[in-house]
């Protein structure tokens, strides 16, 4: 069973301290590919801290951990990165910038 | 051994000139003040000699160029994308660059402020400099952004706790307000969070528009906060004695984009009928406010900009990156010092992999990992000198604390652009 959330991307220290590592080492890898999620919403789908999950929009897919964070219900966070960007579409409504906020995505356990 | 007092990390847009590095045998060896974000710039500085690469095999400069020229003269629509992270010396060169082969030259300002490019250029931006808001400012909002994360040092140096002339108290003497969709580590730091619905901005900003103008709001609530805590918020904004209000990515990149900014920016414009308002972009890449200035000095355009007729053409959506990449049309690029692949939607970023692509850039990155061409270059700020522009437009000048061996940006472009003469000839007879 997949649930709808919205989607918003951004900057976390980790993501910053882990590009100067190299994109493709390992504290990068694993400062980007993390979804923080409330820990109601958490509950609701039957996942723990650290499980898996697949985020699906239609512009792809991906596998993330989960991460409890104080969010409102509803919204899920990904830190910038190549693993957020799959999710993401490429229509920029004319004005060059992609939909990096705001992005409905379905969550299902991976 | 030897100190170098008031270098510059070039991490992002608050552009630190209080760094203090010390070099031993051509090596840093320890850096001071600088922040989590920015230690990796002197920290895991590129420094080794690399040879430029042609399809994965090391060739000597000359044939890069080469190579490179090649490519760019033979595509029909070439894009030159990146620039943020140079320094204006090397912008400069891609502009100059762009305009001898006809090309697109955009940068990351179109991911990141490039909205707010739009918003000024219908509002206008009410702007002041870091020092007036560290010197003066008694009321902080954060609108979007969250520098706890992204500009670590921004609240001792410019905003929060920052100690100046009429804010002797630092963070005793200035009101903080945080609009925001989620809690950050910046929202803790505030005395009023407000958090708004995902989406939400533009309502939030009109129904403070209404309020500083005196006008009643016919609800209890708006975008998730109630009227009467925005209420609050509008006679504080305007019986502040200096406000400043830094907005980022919260608006630009959310539903409406430009049309948030553009209704900050009219807030914060008729908030100068009561008092003294004004508003920064919080700016990522350490110079991508240069990218902006010198992209504006020399074609009238801060982003998205087509020589392809043989003048300056402006065009968000036509001649912005991701929306040339996702639909196929530019047939070569040559990113300078950014990293798309790891940052654009894949649909873009795959046709990085599909063209014949060049990159400059001092670290091996995502890009380089797809690209045809790539020159390891030297960095500005650490063992290059340069200019860069602070988030707030002051030029700050970076120094060089090590040597290299390896060329500047600047030296690499310019190269190329004298590696197509008969293309420099025929601008030549144009202008």
């Amino acid at each position: 069973m997949s649930v709808e959330f919205q989607l918003i991307t951004g900057r976390t220290r980790e993501q910053a301290i882990g590009l100067h590592k190299g994109k493709s080492s390992q504290p990068y890898r694993d400062a980007t590919h993390v979804v923080e999620m409330s820990g109601q919403d958490m509950s609701q789908i039957g996942i723990d801290e650290g499980a898996r999950v697949r985020l699906r929009t239609p512009a792809g897919s991906g596998e993330f951990v989960v991460r409890e964070a104080d969010l409102p219900t509803g919204l899920l966070f990904v830190p910038m990165g190549a693993a957020a960007n799959d999710l993401i579409g490429a229509d920029t409504a004319g004005t060059g910038m992609p939909s990096f906020k705001g992005q409905p995505v379905e969550v299902e356990p991976a | 051994m030897s100190t170098h007092e008031h270098v510059t990390c070039t991490f992002c847009g608050c552009l630190c000139d209080d760094i203090s590095v010390e070099v031993e045998d051509g090596h840093i060896a320890a850096v001071k003040r600088v922040c989590a974000n920015g230690r990796g710039v002197f920290a895991e500085h590129c420094s080794d000699a690399r040879r430029p690469t042609v399809e994965g095999r090391e060739v000597d400069l000359e044939e890069a160029i080469a190579e490179a020229a090649r490519i760019l003269d033979q595509a029909d629509s070439p894009l030159i994308y990146g620039l943020s992270s140079s320094a204006t010396e090397g912008q400069r060169k891609a502009v100059e660059l762009a305009d001898v082969l006809g090309a697109v030259v955009d940068t990351t300002s179109s991911v990141c402020h490039g909205p707010t490019g739009l918003a000024l250029q219908e509002i206008g931006e009410p702007s002041c400099t870091l020092g007036e808001v560290r010197n003066r400012a008694d009321l902080i909002l954060f609108w979007g952004c969250n520098p706890s994360a992204s500009h670590v040092r921004h609240f001792g140096r410019y905003s929060v706790t920052a100690k100046g002339t009429l804010t002797p108290r630092g963070r005793q003497d200035r009101t903080v307000y945080v609009v925001d969709v989620r809690p950050t580590g910046t929202s803790k730091t505030a005395d009023h969070f407000l958090q708004l619905r995902v989406g939400s901005d533009y309502e939030v900003l009109s129904t403070l528009r209404l309020l500083v103008r005196g006008e009643s709001v016919p609800a209890e609530e708006v975008g998730g906060v109630s009227v009467a805590e925005l209420s609050e918020l509008a006679e504080r904004m305007k019986s502040c004695r200096f406000g400043v209000a830094f907005m980022g990515m919260g608006l630009t990149m959310s539903a409406g984009r430009n049309v948030n900014v553009a209704e900050l920016f009219s807030l914060v414009a008729e908030l100068n009928d009561h008092t003294r308002f004004s508003v920064i972009p919080m700016r990522g890449h350490g110079n991508v406010a240069g990218s902006d200035q010198v992209l504006t000095w020399l074609s009238g355009y801060p982003f998205a900009v087509s020589y392809a007729r043989g003048y300056p053409q402006f065009g968000p959506g036509e001649f912005t990156a991701v929306d040339m990449l996702a639909r196929g049309e530019a047939d070569a690029a040559l990113i300078l010092a950014s990293d798309p692949v790891a940052h654009f939607p894949r649909a873009a970023a795959e046709r990085l992999a599909a063209i014949p692509t060049i990159v400059l850039d001092p670290c091996e990155n995502l890009t380089a990992g797809v690209a045809r061409v790539v020159f390891p270059t030297a960095t500005y700020g650490v063992d290059a000198v340069g200019t860069a522009y602070r988030m707030d437009n002051v030029a700050i000048r970076l120094r060089a604390v090590v040597p290299t061996e390896r060329p500047t940006d600047e030296q690499v472009l310019e190269g190329i652009i004298q590696a197509l003469p008969e293309r420099a000839a025929q601008l030549e007879a144009v202008t």
